[in-house]
């Protein structure tokens, strides 16, 4: 087993924490994240064994669905997969050989950032930062959106609970963006 | 000083006291107020100078219409000029001054230009600034200059906070009068998402103005009734203190919510205002209107307002401008004014109306058929003069006039897609016309219709069918509904200055001049007398000059046509457009994995695109920053140097075809590439130019990796999406980026492979024969972290790239920093990196301009001629291929210390220096520490055969000649020895 000490993309060894009014923000760097695209001709078979590894159909438009191992729609017959890092580095090559030949992975983990909402007034925050109508996202959306020039990707958990995908690099931005609105709106 | 105009009644509240301040005196007011409401209930009438006369000013109106009453706000960093006092709620500590006027504003020496008003009208400084053309620029515009503009500039950056946002919706509102309230009730009701936009604080609109009832209520309670209804619904969003400024395409709307104006001081990190981005399916336009005034002698006195403003100050804010109040109207209107003053106790001098059928009153007089030909009052209106319909004048003493020539509907926000209004000959008046924003609809007043009860029901109608709904129309309360006749008066005759646009000093007589001069257009009316062009945008005087043009031309007015609305609707502080996007904040930031490590040893950061990348790492006692370079390149080449190269695009390519992909796309061939092998690629463009350059790294015989340059990742990666998607769709090929993935370090020199040896793992075997020159493959490092080892070199030396996930990125630096120590490696930055390559001799960005080919950089065997790629073919056009064509070249100074200059151009060592006999350029310079000389990288007319010849390189610009020897541009290890040792 290596010996090198991961740091998150805040540049903490410890994520970092924010709450503001009813409203908290975690970075959280507990996620791995591999990329599945299905080869050409092989998009039923993909999709059915992602809905195998999720346990789950394999997510539609602005969806996602799972529950340890979930997925997210992220463009045609394109996923992206998520699971706990700490049981699932190699998540890569689990959903490698899952899904076998029927589609291309790529391992994703690092090359993004989570900040994960919770509270009860994140619709507040959410309309300073980007442009989706927070009407149409329910528990189970996930939509593609820029906040602040910044591609991320916004995942409904629950009406009080929302992750937040943004790329590693930009984390502080990022965060600098979330945590203003934040005092902004609450 | 006691609030001496205070009247009864009004919605504010009394039981509160606050302090304010304007032009330095204190001042007392109730919240609720405005600080145009306030300043006149302490008899202040007189407010400002006007931009070009300096003549006294006071307020016109009680809206956001406002030409004359503008102040600046606050003090310090936070001042902020030409403010509308008649829109700026008071608060307690709220600070005002004057503006455009010197030294005071009772006395302001300025005000000598109104004696010389003759030499300053319309168009007076085409005429007057003509000659001689040499004042122009030392004289005459440092004068306009000066004189210029309204308020002042603190020149300190805003400290406050803005914020943009997005809200999306059913049905947007813009207006809470009567027909915005009545429509928000019928939407809200229904179940729609509504949402109602007020610029005001309180919603209510004219029914906060008015005395009439609505139902059994009076106007203001029903609005307030309403608002307590539409709150209760969590369908319907309440935006007071709202300014939608702009109707933009596919139902999109600006609108500006001022957020904190209305606080002394801001809580921290709150917004002062937001610039709301509103996304609507229908949109009901419910702005009013706007009462228009009627020209005549000396109407901009302090004290003359509208006749409908004086009454918003009464019945709103409980307050009139002067206990003797007279009015000249030429409609009905005007005579409620009179009415409601009188009912609260203030003394009706008379009422002016032009018509002489006007209506007969018992409790003051009335003038029928009387005009009002001048005003006196030096800092505020005392006299009035009529002239009677028998030929005789009379004066009349008071201190406030309220002028009423009928309303024009608030047409603004039809027309900001380029729509025309139409003309109403039964109001006097424009409507919308047909040709509205999609989704747009408009209801009440601002359609043209005038009375309570039609605003009401207009609302709830448009409402109804903006949303299609089936339900029954709501019962209306019963309201005014009187029947709207206007009769168009525009200015008296004789009048001479007499003022259309106060806030630009524009007057009949500057109207008519314009024409008499040949400006027929309304266009060039407006832009030649300056009309409508202030912050105001000529609400209270666009139409009316519009009509005097109409008639000295003869024409009707729809004939004579209108100027164009633009948004935004009312001034917009720059800073709201900016929000977030300042500063630091202007654009994202990207760190690189190796940053915090970075930063602990004091490295200087360049911005590259919107990255942060580590420029030089000074040591102790190094000075200038050549120094440092110096030693990272000379300890590179010397032993071993590690730089953090993640910022280079890196792309994942995977299918069945990807080889193919690649053939395509690059213009060298890749179908022949072995797994475990790495290759330089070229990407051109269509017509055969350079796009970039990188590496496809094959890691199995269906994936590669492709890397870009650091500026051109996003272009790159977007160029093979369009080229997979909508060029070769037939294709199995999936692309994702895995820039940000791979924290990827560069670690060169001779002992970089004795470095890695020591944390790669021991399994992977990284000798010369197992891993040779431009081998790559998945390793793993410091016992069992999974990695990607490349065999590439951009400094010549015998280099690797390594890269692990991100973030182990910030461990690895320090790991090969710590286990470097015995070859003393050095990290190295982007200065350190340029020089090595520009010692080897590799093109990059300053080469890869755009405007070279693949021949132009020394690469054109590049250009596989047994495939077609993407921009072969065009890169072979005969002037592209022409045996002088420029090439890449070495340029070494003859004298070493010279200096060699990026940008420089190449001419002959005798002869002109001009553009003629320009033979190339310069692209790329620095100081080689190896070969203890400037050098550089050039692109030279036949270049490749030019070794050895002596030229000029001049460069005008910093006034530099330097005698300079073409070379190779591989400068160190032409041969390649290191890089494959």
């Amino acid at each position: 087993m290596h010996d090198l000490v991961a740091i998150t993309a805040l540049g903490g060894s410890e994520p970092q924490v924010d709450t503001v009014g009813g409203v908290t923000c975690r970075e959280v760097p507990g996620a791995a994240l591999a990329s599945a695209a299905a080869r050409m001709g092989q998009e039923t078979k993909a999709s059915k064994a992602l809905a195998k590894l999720i346990g789950a159909p394999a997510p539609g438009i602005g969806q996602h669905a799972g529950d340890t191992v979930t997925a997210f729609w992220a463009g045609p017959d394109q996923w992206m997969i998520e699971a706990p890092f700490d049981t699932h580095e190699e998540l890569t090559d689990q959903v490698k050989s899952a899904l076998g030949d029927t589609a291309s992975v790529t391992e994703q983990t690092d090359g993004w950032t989570r900040f994960d909402l919770n509270g009860d007034q994140i619709p507040a925050v959410l309309e300073l930062l980007s442009m989706l109508d927070l009407r149409n996202i329910d528990a189970g959306s996930v939509a593609r959106c820029s906040i602040h020039h910044i591609g991320c990707f916004v995942l409904c958990r629950s009406d009080e609970a929302f992750s937040i995908y943004g790329p590693r690099s930009s984390a502080g931005s990022l965060h600098h963006a979330i945590v203003t609105a934040m005092r902004s709106a609450l | 000083m006691t609030q001496s105009n205070r009247l009864s009644g009004g919605q504010i509240d009394r039981n509160t006291t606050v302090n304010f301040r304007f032009d330095n005196r204190n001042y007392t007011a109730h919240p609720g107020d405005t600080l145009a409401s306030a300043l006149l209930a302490n008899d202040v009438r007189l407010i400002g100078r006007s931009f070009k006369y300096h003549r006294p000013r006071g307020l016109l109106t009680a809206g956001s219409e406002e030409p004359n009453g503008i102040v600046e706000l606050r003090s310090g960093n936070r001042q902020e000029p030409n403010t509308r006092a008649t829109t700026t709620e008071m608060f307690d500590g709220l600070e005002a001054q004057s503006q455009n006027r010197w030294p005071s504003l009772k006395f302001d020496a300025l005000g000598v230009n109104d004696l010389f008003s003759n030499f300053l009208s319309a168009g007076f400084y085409y005429k007057t600034f003509m000659w001689p053309a040499a004042f122009w620029e030392k004289i005459y515009e440092p004068i306009i200059r000066r004189a210029a503009g309204l308020g002042s500039l603190s020149m300190e950056a805003d400290p406050d906070e803005y914020d943009k946002g997005f809200r999306h919706c059913d049905l947007l509102i813009i207006g809470a009068g009567p027909s915005g309230l009545m429509a928000a009730l019928t939407a809200g009701r229904a179940g729609a998402d509504v949402i109602l936009a007020d610029e005001d604080f309180r919603f209510g609109g004219r029914l906060n103005s008015e005395t009439f009832s609505v139902g059994d209520q009076s106007g203001s309670d029903w609005a307030a009734q309403a608002v307590a209804e539409l709150s209760s619904m969590p369908n319907v969003r309440l935006m007071a203190r709202t300014t939608v400024i702009g109707a933009f395409d596919h139902g999109i709307y600006g609108a500006v919510e001022r957020t904190g104006d209305h606080v002394a001081t801001l809580p921290a990190g709150k917004p002062r205002q937001i610039l709301w981005r509103i996304y609507t399916k229908k949109t009901l336009l419910c702005a009013g209107s706007t009462e228009r005034p009627i020209a005549f002698e000396n109407n901009d006195r302090p004290g003359i307002m509208m006749a409908s403003a004086l009454r918003t100050y009464a019945n709103r804010f409980a307050v009139t401008a002067s206990q003797r109040v007279a009015i000249f109207t030429n409609n009905d209107d005007g005579h409620r004014t009179a009415a409601d003053l009188h009912a609260k106790g203030v003394h009706i001098c008379a009422v002016v109306d032009v018509r002489e059928d006007a209506p007969v009153n018992y409790d003051y007089e009335v003038l029928s058929g009387a005009q009002v030909v001048n005003t006196k009052g030096r800092l505020g209106l005392t006299f009035v003069e009529v002239a009677l319909p028998d030929g005789s004048t009379r004066t009349l003493e008071c201190g406030a006039l309220g002028v009423s020539g009928g309303w024009n509907p608030n047409v603004h926000l039809t027309c900001h897609q380029r729509g025309r209004p139409v003309w109403n000959d039964d109001l006097a008046a424009f409507v919308p016309g047909s040709n509205l924003p999609v989704g747009l609809t408009v209801a009440g007043a601002a359609n043209g219709v005038m009375s309570t009860q039609g605003a009401l029901q207009s609302g709830a109608e448009a409402a109804a069918a903006a949303l299609e709904l089936s339900v029954a129309q709501p019962v209306l309360p019963e309201a005014e509904d009187t029947p709207i006749a206007q009769k168009p008066f525009w200015y008296v005759e004789g009048c001479k200055r007499a003022w259309l646009d106060q806030q630009n000093d524009v007057t009949v007589k500057d109207v008519k001049l314009s024409y008499q001069e040949g400006f027929r257009s309304v266009e060039h009316l407006k832009r030649y007398t300056t009309l409508g062009m202030a912050t105001d945008q000529g609400k209270t005087s666009n139409i009316s000059a519009l009509a005097i043009m109409a008639e000295v031309a003869g024409k009707s007015i729809p004939e004579t046509g209108t100027t164009i609305f633009r948004p935004p609707y009312t001034p917009v502080p720059i800073s709201t457009f900016a929000g977030r996007m300042k500063g630091q904040e202007f654009h994202p930031t990207r760190l690189t994995p190796s940053h915090y490590w970075a930063k602990e040893k004091g490295a200087v950061f360049v911005e590259v695109g919107n990255w942060l990348r580590a420029q030089w790492f000074p040591l102790p006692g190094e000075l200038h920053w050549r120094e440092s370079v110096d030693r990272e390149v000379r300890q590179t080449r010397a032993s071993v140097g590690v730089c953090d190269c993640t910022t280079l695009g890196k792309i994942d390519v995977q299918g069945a075809d990807a080889a193919d992909f690649l053939n395509r796309v690059y213009a060298n061939g890749f179908t022949k590439l072995p797994v475990g092998k790495t290759r330089y690629g070229l990407m051109l463009r269509e017509d055969g130019m350079v796009m970039d350059d990188g590496t496809a790294a094959r890691l199995a015989e269906d994936h590669f990796v492709v890397t870009t340059t650091t500026a051109n990742a996003v272009n790159v990666y977007r160029h093979m999406e369009f080229v997979r998607q909508c060029l070769f769709p037939d294709m199995d090929v999936q692309l994702i980026s895995t820039t940000e993935s791979w924290a990827q370090y560069a670690v060169a020199g001779p002992n970089s492979r004795k470095l890695l040896q020591k944390i790669v793992d021991p399994e992977f075997d990284i000798s010369n024969d197992a891993f040779p020159f431009m081998g790559c493959g998945n390793i793993t490092v410091c016992d069992g972290l999974r990695a990607r080892l490349f065999r590439i070199s951009f400094s010549g030396e015998l280099a690797f790239e390594i890269a692990v996930p991100s973030r182990y990125g910030d461990a690895l630096m320090r790991r090969l920093m710590t286990e470097g120590e015995e070859f003393e490696v050095v990290p190295y930055g982007t200065e350190a990196l340029g020089v090595m390559r520009i010692e080897k001799g590799h093109a990059a960005g300053n080469e890869l301009n755009g405007t070279t080919t693949a021949l132009n950089l020394g690469l054109g065997k590049m250009v596989s001629k047994k495939k077609d790629g993407i921009g072969s073919t065009l890169s072979e056009r005969e002037a592209l291929v022409e045996p002088d064509v420029l090439r890449l070249v070495g340029i070494k100074p003859v004298s070493p210390e010279e200096k060699v200059t990026a940008g420089g151009h190449l001419m002959n060592t005798t002869g002109p220096v001009d553009a003629a006999h320009d033979q190339g350029y310069v692209t790329s310079a620095a100081y080689s520490p190896i070969l203890n000389s400037n050098i550089g990288l050039g692109l030279l007319q036949d270049g490749a055969n030019r070794m050895g010849e002596k030229m000029r390189l001049v460069s005008p610009l910093t006034d530099l000649t330097v005698e300079v020897e073409i070379v190779s541009a591989h400068f160190v290890d032409p041969e390649g020895e290191r890089l494959r040792a």
